[in-house]
């Protein structure tokens, strides 16, 4: 027979047992998951620019292609700028400088700077938010690529598109997520759905900003240009909305710097 | 001392180890786990390293559990089990992504998802509660492989007529398409998976007439 006692102690000591091993190995293991999402993202600007790297070379990839790194408010100016390892805040980022706890624009938090621009519009915003733009070199061409960040059906996805210097032609597009169903949502990584944005514009003739579409049941069938839409995933609705919602809302905080710097 | 003792893979051991290939299937007999087998079989690959976690989750667990099992009071053992897989499934989960990065996110949340895998807390609770550790340690390997291999089936035909691929490689010829030949999208959707599950039950059972109900 089990005393109450020992049910208690017992159970004391399981779990205070399971805790430690739990926090001893997230705490071992933590320095190599963390290096892992790091290169990863990496991974994922360089592959944007068509410039394939393995994990373990990433690092060293990206300071070769990398000719600056920028952090850009809404208004369109630059705030922060780091080239060759060295960061500079301008005069606009001085305001914010003390807000942020960002050492160059790689770090920046593109979730927290999102839900920053939602509040931002809604008028209780803290400070302005800002976002990272990289400038690459790859074979003589330049590319400005914009992480961007949204959600699916079943968590956040995210991705990198490469502009053409003109900032309005996308080289190439990446795009991933932390659990989108396997053949449905999940195809948002595969080439085919990521290679379809090449080519593309997200500015019509006027010059006004119209986002890429991902239209549902294919852009010939639809009234969106076909330079402005690519088709989305069948059986992946709900993912196929969540990109088309993802680069409207990323891409639209980078107009005004285009309006402003290029063209 | 060596004469009453069983041999490793004595006939007994054997049997713990295969019957849930096929008599005792866990997916197909006792139509556990049907929730994981329908939504990793779309691909093959997902579905492999799905059935390799829970086989070293359930292999471990049933010998932590067995190894415990004079230790553990009857009231709180469903607890002791919970804890148990939860904090092994957290450990696989933790070492995939430090170790496998690009394995552990194509699985991404179905490895969470062991801990509410019903073969586990079955096998526990069936077998693991009042065996010794290494007959407990051939069911759980022996049992996770019954339900791998139900998944790498369902996956097989699912992928190979849902997206025409094997393991991520094309193997339905372009030609056939230009012929008008299709995938079937139906395949990819969950459905799909119970009917191949269907089916492979219907199959094993007018195969081994053992397993029809008198009634």
């Amino acid at each position: 027979m089990f005393t109450n006692r020992y049910i208690f102690t017992y159970s004391s000591v399981m779990v205070i047992l399971v805790a430690a091993i739990l926090s001893t190995a997230s705490m071992v293991l933590k320095p190599y998951q963390e290096a892992n999402i790091r290169a990863e993202k990496i991974q994922g600007i360089l592959a944007s620019a068509n410039i394939q790297t393995s994990r373990k070379d990433a690092e060293e990839n990206f300071r070769k292609h990398i000719l600056e790194e920028i952090a850009v408010d809404t208004a369109g100016n630059v705030v922060m700028k780091t080239t060759d390892g060295k960061t500079e805040w301008t005069k606009e980022g001085e305001k914010i400088k003390n807000a942020v706890k960002y050492t160059r624009p790689f770090d920046i938090n593109l979730k927290e700077e999102l839900a920053l621009e939602e509040e931002a519009r809604q008028g209780k915003a803290t400070r302005s938010p800002i976002f990272p733009l990289f400038k690459m070199k790859n074979n003589g061409k330049e590319y400005y690529v914009v992480p961007v960040r949204g959600t699916g059906l079943w968590g956040p996805i995210w991705g990198n598109i490469a502009f053409e210097k003109d900032f309005n032609t996308i080289a190439g597009a990446t795009f991933d997520h932390k659990g989108e169903t396997p053949g449905l949502g999940a195809e948002i990584k595969t080439a085919w759905f990521e290679d379809e944005f090449k080519g593309k514009t997200i500015f019509d003739k006027d010059r006004h900003f119209v986002s890429v579409a991902v239209v549902k049941g294919g852009v010939k069938n639809s009234n969106i240009p076909l330079i402005h839409g690519v088709d989305a995933i069948s059986g992946g609705t709900i993912t196929s909305h969540g990109v088309d919602k993802m680069l409207r809302t990323c891409l639209k905080n980078y107009v005004p710097y285009i309006e402003k710097n290029i063209q | 001392m060596s004469n009453n003792r069983e041999s490793l893979f004595s006939a007994k051991n054997r049997k713990l180890l295969l019957t849930p290939l096929s008599k005792e299937n866990p997916i197909t007999i006792q139509v556990l786990g049907i929730c994981s087998a329908l939504a990793v079989t779309v691909k093959l690959q997902p579905a492999f390293v799905m059935a390799v976690s829970v086989m070293a989750v359930l292999a471990v667990g049933n010998v932590l559990i067995s190894a415990l099992r004079k230790t553990i009071a009857p009231r709180i053992r469903i607890i002791v089990q919970l804890v148990v897989i939860a904090s092994l499934v957290i450990l696989v989960d933790q070492v995939l992504k430090a170790f496998v990065y690009d394995i552990s996110k194509q699985l991404s949340v179905f490895v969470g998802l062991i801990i509410t895998n019903c073969i586990i807390m079955g096998r526990f609770e069936a077998f693991a509660m009042s065996n010794k550790p290494w007959p407990a340690f051939l069911d759980g390997i022996g049992n996770a492989a019954g339900y791998g291999l139900i998944l790498i089936i369902v996956a097989f035909f699912r992928e190979l007529f849902g997206s025409g691929t094997l393991w991520g490689y094309k193997v339905i010829p372009q030609g056939f398409y230009e012929f008008g030949y299709k995938d079937n999208g139906l395949m990819i959707l969950p459905p799909m998976a119970l009917i191949v599950v269907g089916i492979i039950i219907w199959v094993q059972r007018s195969k081994d007439k053992e397993l029809i109900e008198d009634k």
